[in-house]
């Protein structure tokens, strides 16, 4: 490694824009008469919507345009769709509803877009949305999804019969339903994952731009992968052929799922700006956000967990019901399914496994895939009932782990996953250690005395990362491919573009995937920029999420990489007149192994360019490009251990320690891994403590829509971190990279409750474990 | 937030002849409540007035026991005021904990009283404290000030200039405040002078500020946390919402009593 | 409408905006100043902090006609030269940011409260000062260390002069 290169902690290169405020955002973009938009929304959960009158509103100061779904409609814009089918256990595919991006005859959730209107400021936008007067008939709602499958709910969308969209199964029911039969012990627990706003700090928003002239459309959107959003714009509503429609992903702040898919807003704003002639711009602001921008977790779970009497696990049986709002989003159907179910094993040898998934339409907003997506919801169920078996059985919930883990690589689980390494009891001992696992009776007893109640709890996660083999993934039915792309071009002087298809949006990647380049060919970081975000610069790429960007999206790179290295020392050998196996790269120069003859890198590659000195029959130039498809998940792993201080007296916990030992494989920069894992195990804190989002059973109106009520996870909430890495390399990519994004928010939820659990003596608590619950708990 | 007219008045006299002018219009002074509201279009008041410049509104003054704050003073300059902290210092404490840093720089007490948010901390300071809100047109006692949720004895064209009191022999203030918006979810004001104890709280009353007679009533008996050991609050008149039902504030009540008696036993 | 004049980074400016302007959309749209965010409706995300005449305001909640006559410091006016204020170059350092949104508010923040701690700061009273900025990516492990950081570093170069 050097200075620069892989493993070292370089600050980041594209902070400087940051911090002195030159970042670009999309509200930050303005172009030549560019207009404001705003929505008419649905105040209701659900309505027939019986009759718009824009009459009043086309008169209002400024207006240029107010347009309906009906005329959407009319021009052939398409529904907006899941692109992920799955296949009840009857062999039924899903039951999808149809999901205007302006609603036409019917709202189902509050927020549902209806009207655009485009004004000349946003205040002028605004006040004429309200004058436009839709006639709305109030049907009955639901917002919980176990209320929606009973009998006489409310249905949403007729073609969802008792409002189920899919039920599903994985595993072999009659092997769990065996293992629960001859147990020596089971243990039986009902899990709520609550439902949570991703809430990125940079609110949804989108300019669209129509080209008369050229018939060309422009569109600067908040997304995490803008390629695919062309792609879905372009095959499945209409909006424009893909040569017609450039998307631009500027600086993003902040995704974490939510910028994954394809909103109505920047299809509206697109066909809006063709129907009205004008530039149009809409920003959400936060209260919008929390109505429209897909939520994530709301699952409700029975589980079982069977033991033998050696305190062996014997087999798992899971029943879970999703609520999916009241539409399916981009990758909703994929999440309580396949990244979810196929991680109930755990870190644990676990010979039978079933679970059953039921999905289901509620009136809510929709819910896809959040930070950890499904992952979280099965390290959260399958921790806390390892806590809680540990606890019933008498053995420390260390060892009872411990016992259970899988410790021979590869391992098939029962559940499609082939773990290809780990080594699970490392990450649990760096974590006891560094947790001074044994001082906690100490600490205990100290804090006794102060009044307070100490706990400790832990778990230890695993995630499948790395998103994912094509055709793995294509087989259990997505639409897509989740290969990634790369381009390297070097230019006559050496220095380097990378182009990509992944997208920061706060990972670093204008930094990490520099270093290896650099790490490669001993160049300046400085020399090397990575070109992302834009799809007239980046040919395709399938974007970021899932912990996909270094495995995936730096693997492409890599291929790349050795097909700019093979070029380039052909040509240094012809330059050096040796035999192109002896060349070497570096310090910035390619080099005769052995000897002292030399040719600069940038040499080598004004030599490409000017061509007047090349091998016979190679091509001037220096760019390679390469798509690369993964050909396993990749398996993060680690163990996490939180510690707490409740006050018995408010209910209110403290985290007084957190230690996160993960195994991530190789690293490119510590420093940015270890910021990835510090956001993540904030927002699983937070998940855990805080954050909960409450619809009004009556009304369907949100209860939780800003931060007055929704709780943020702040500065004075949360302790510094203890973390630490361990390195099995992963050996189904090139670069042994596993991934980072996701772990702290799949491992830190249970670790948390599990803590309290113990703090409190009562296991009967749900998350988020507000000051009023544990208190209620306390006094139960 | 919809249209309205902006006017900045150099003197009291000033601002309440503009607000008779206008059709319907409001004093702001801080805004931090205010202009959040009318940006969420929850208060469209035609002309805003602002008071924030006008000098004579501005400043604490401490004599001997007798303390006078503007009411255009911020709660950063309440907080940080060292006269202030040698006689009373449970309203240094009450100020350091408003909203964050950025919102003390621009709140004002005056703005802050004036509104009677349900969950604003300087509500259950001037119950507890008796204090005096000086208007323009009369003096009001704090007792006869807050009429009910955002409610307040102010007439229409009504300035509140100062609050005065006479700071205890000792008092203390804790808040628990809620998790998500930070505002005071129960918050408990004590003081005790030769004349008694008075305990009012915020953030928990369905009606508002109150006085617990609950807390006064054992904290009279002894003016230490112990003496609050095994007496309980009624619920029946306490809000109830996601964040806090109201036997949970009922709880609070007595537990930030106790803190608050802790505190100002020093 | 009516005529708002104030001092922006050391500039005289002015512009002709609806009353109803909020200091913050005068910031971005009337001068181009986008380095300055807008992150919630109610207050408290504190992306939109900018310096009022010496102090931490939440730009979002104050009218431009309110800062008429004052002096504003956005983030872009907080280090005039090459060199960056040493705030900003401890959030680099330290990593204390990633999406970048939060970091404008974050900053002007950070300034603010290291100039209102000249005997400096500890971690606890970091965090509690920083209740009014929120950011979703750090879980600001990072930001309380760049801003000890900076704080150390103020103070060593003002001993220094």
């Amino acid at each position: 490694m050097g200075m620069e290169g892989i493993g070292a902690r370089v600050a980041r290169k594209e902070d400087k824009r940051f911090v002195t405020g030159a970042g670009r955002y999309v509200d930050d973009m303005v172009v030549p008469g560019m207009k404001h938009a705003a929505f008419v929304r649905s105040p209701h959960a659900h309505a027939e919507i019986k009759g718009i009158d824009v009459s009043a509103a086309q008169k209002m100061p400024g207006v240029i345009a107010v347009l309906t779904g009906k005329e959407l409609k009319t021009d052939g814009i398409g529904n907006i769709i899941c692109g992920w089918m799955i296949h009840s256990k009857d062999g039924s595919p899903m039951n999808m509803g149809a999901w205007s991006p302006l609603a036409v005859d019917r709202v189902r959730y509050v927020g549902d877009a209806v009207v655009i209107v485009v004004a000349d400021t946003k205040g002028q936008a605004r006040d004429a949305a309200e004058a436009v007067d839709v006639t709305y008939e109030e049907k009955g709602a639901v917002t919980d999804a176990v209320s929606a499958l009973k009998n006489g709910a409310p249905q949403l969308h007729p073609e969802a019969a008792n409002n189920l969209i899919y039920d599903w199964e994985i595993g072999d029911a009659a092997a769990a339903d065996k293992a629960i039969a001859s147990a020596a012990h089971v243990t039986t627990m009902h899990i709520v994952n609550n439902r949570l706003v991703p809430n990125a700090m940079e609110p949804r928003a989108a300019l669209g731009h129509y080209d008369k002239a050229e018939d060309h459309y422009t569109c600067w959107t908040t997304s995490q992968n803008p390629h695919v959003a062309r792609l879905v714009m372009s095959a499945f509503y209409n909006v424009a052929p893909e040569n017609k429609l450039r998307v631009i992903a500027p600086d993003v702040g902040g995704g974490f799922g939510s910028k994954i898919y394809i909103y109505p807003e920047e299809i509206v704003c697109l066909w809006a700006s063709k129907k009205s002639g004008v530039p149009v711009k809409w920003v959400a602001d936060r209260t919008e956000s929390f109505l429209t921008d897909a939520h994530g977790r709301d699952h409700v779970t029975e589980v079982q967990l069977a033991l033998d009497a050696d305190n062996k696990i014997t087999g798992l049986k899971v029943d879970t019901i999703a609520n999916f709002g009241a539409y399916m989003s981009l990758f909703s159907s994929a999440v309580p399914t396949y990244l979810y179910a196929t991680l109930l094993s755990g870190q644990y040898v676990i010979p039978a496994i079933h679970c059953n998934v039921r999905a289901v339409y509620t009136n809510t907003a929709p819910v896809d895939a959040y930070r950890g997506a499904g992952r979280p919801e099965a390290t959260y169920l399958l921790e806390r009932i390892m806590e809680t078996a540990a606890r019933e059985v008498g053995m420390s919930p260390a060892d009872f782990r411990s016992r259970n883990f899988i410790r021979e690589f590869p391992y098939q689980t029962p559940v499609i996953m082939n773990y290809d390494a780990g080594d699970y009891e490392t990450s649990l001992n760096a974590a006891m250690k560094a947790a001074d696992y044994d001082g906690f009776a100490a600490r205990r007893d100290a804090a006794k005395k102060n009044g307070k109640l100490r706990g400790i709890g832990m778990s230890c996660y695993i995630e499948a990362c790395g998103i994912a083999p094509s055709a793995a993934v294509g087989s259990l039915g997505a639409g897509v491919g989740l290969w990634e792309s790369a381009e390297v071009r070097v230019n006559g002087v050496g220095t380097i573009e990378v182009l990509t298809g992944s997208h920061s949006h706060g990972q670093g990647h204008e930094t990490t995937f520099a270093q290896l380049v650099a790490d490669r060919f001993g160049v300046p970081l400085d020399s090397v920029s990575i070109v992302h975000g834009d799809t007239d610069k980046v040919q395709m790429g399938m974007g970021t999420y899932g912990s996909r960007s270094g495995a995936v999206g730096m693997s492409a790179i890599a291929k790349a990489l050795d097909k700019v290295e093979a070029k380039a020392k052909k040509i240094a050998a012809h330059l050096l007149e040796a035999d192109e196996g002896d060349i070497v790269i570096e310090n910035g120069e390619l080099k005769v192994a052995g000897t002292d003859k030399t040719v600069p890198w940038f040499q080598m590659a004004l030599a490409a360019y000017t061509a007047h000195n090349l091998p016979e029959g190679m091509e001037p130039g220096l760019k390679e490009g390469a798509f690369y498809d993964p050909s396993n998940f990749t398996f993060p792993a680690g163990c996490y251990i939180c510690e707490v201080e409740v006050d018995p007296e408010t209910g209110r916990t403290e985290i007084v320690q957190f230690v996160a030992a993960d195994d991530f494989g190789n690293i490119i920069n510590p420093m940015i891994v270890e910021g990835q894992v510090h956001g993540g195990i904030a927002q699983g804190v937070g998940q855990a403590l805080l954050e909960g989002c409450q619809y009004d059973a009556g009304s369907g109106q949100l209860v939780t829509a800003s931060y007055m009520d929704y709780t943020m996870p702040r500065a004075d909430d949360l302790p510094s971190f203890k973390v630490s890495t361990s390195n099995t390399p992963c050996p189904s990519n090139p670069l042994g990279i596993k991934g980072c994004g996701e772990a702290g928010a799949i491992g830190s939820p249970p670790a948390v409750i599990n803590a309290i659990t113990d703090a409190i003596g009562n296991n009967d608590l749900t998350m988020p474990a507000t000051p009023q619950k544990v208190w209620a708990a306390l006094n139960a | 937030m919809y249209q309205t007219n902006y006017h900045r008045a150099s003197s009291v006299d000033e601002a309440a002849g503009l607000l008779k002018k206008a059709d319907d219009g409001k004093f702001v002074s801080g805004g931090m409540t205010l202009i959040p509201a009318m940006k969420q279009r929850l208060a469209a008041p035609s002309d805003l007035i602002d008071l924030r410049h006008i000098k004579d509104l501005k400043g604490v003054k401490v004599s001997g026991k007798s303390v006078t704050i503007g009411a255009a003073t911020t709660h950063a300059e309440v907080a940080s005021n060292a006269d202030l902290a040698k006689v009373c210092p449970a309203m240094c404490h009450l100020a350091a904990h408003i909203g964050d840093p950025h919102v003390r720089h621009m709140g004002t007490i005056g703005g802050s009283v004036a509104n009677n948010d349900p969950a604003a901390d300087y509500p259950a300071a001037l119950l507890a404290l008796d204090a005096t809100v000086v208007t323009n047109q009369r003096e009001i006692a704090a007792a006869d000030f807050f009429t009910g949720l955002f409610e307040t004895a102010l007439n229409e064209d009504e300035i509140v200039t100062a609050i005065s009191f006479n700071a205890p022999d000792k008092c203390g203030y804790a808040k628990f405040p809620n998790p998500a918006s930070r505002y005071a979810m129960t918050g408990v004001f004590v003081a005790s002078s030769g004349g008694g104890v008075k305990a009012a709280v915020t953030g928990a009353g369905d009606d508002g500020v109150f006085r617990s007679s609950e807390v006064e009533s054992a904290l009279s008996k002894s003016f230490d946390a112990a003496a609050l050991d095994g007496v309980s609050v009624s619920a029946g008149s306490l809000m109830s919402d996601i964040h806090a039902s109201a036997d949970y504030r009922a709880n609070l009540v007595v537990v930030m009593a106790k803190r608050a008696v802790a505190a100002a036993n020093g | 409408m009516s005529e708002v004049s104030m001092v922006v980074n050391g500039r005289e400016v002015s512009g002709a905006v609806e009353d109803r302007t909020l200091l913050v959309h005068f910031l971005r749209e009337t001068l181009g100043l986008t380095g300055t965010h807008v992150g919630c409706d109610t207050s408290q995300c504190g992306a939109c902090v900018v310096h009022l005449d010496g102090k931490a305001v939440k730009s979002c909640s104050v009218l431009a006609a309110q800062a008429a006559g004052s002096e504003v410091v956005t983030i872009e006016g907080l280090a005039p030269g090459a060199d960056l204020h040493p705030v900003q170059a401890a959030f680099k350092e330290n990593h204390g940011l990633q999406c970048g949104f939060c970091t404008p508010g974050m900053i002007m923040a950070a300034v603010d409260m290291i100039n209102r701690h000249p005997g400096g700061l500890d971690e606890k009273t970091v965090r509690a000062e920083l209740e009014g900025n929120i950011c979703r990516c750090t879980g600001y492990h990072n930001i309380v260390k760049a801003i000890l950081a900076a704080s150390e570093a103020m103070a060593k170069s003002k001993k220094a002069a």
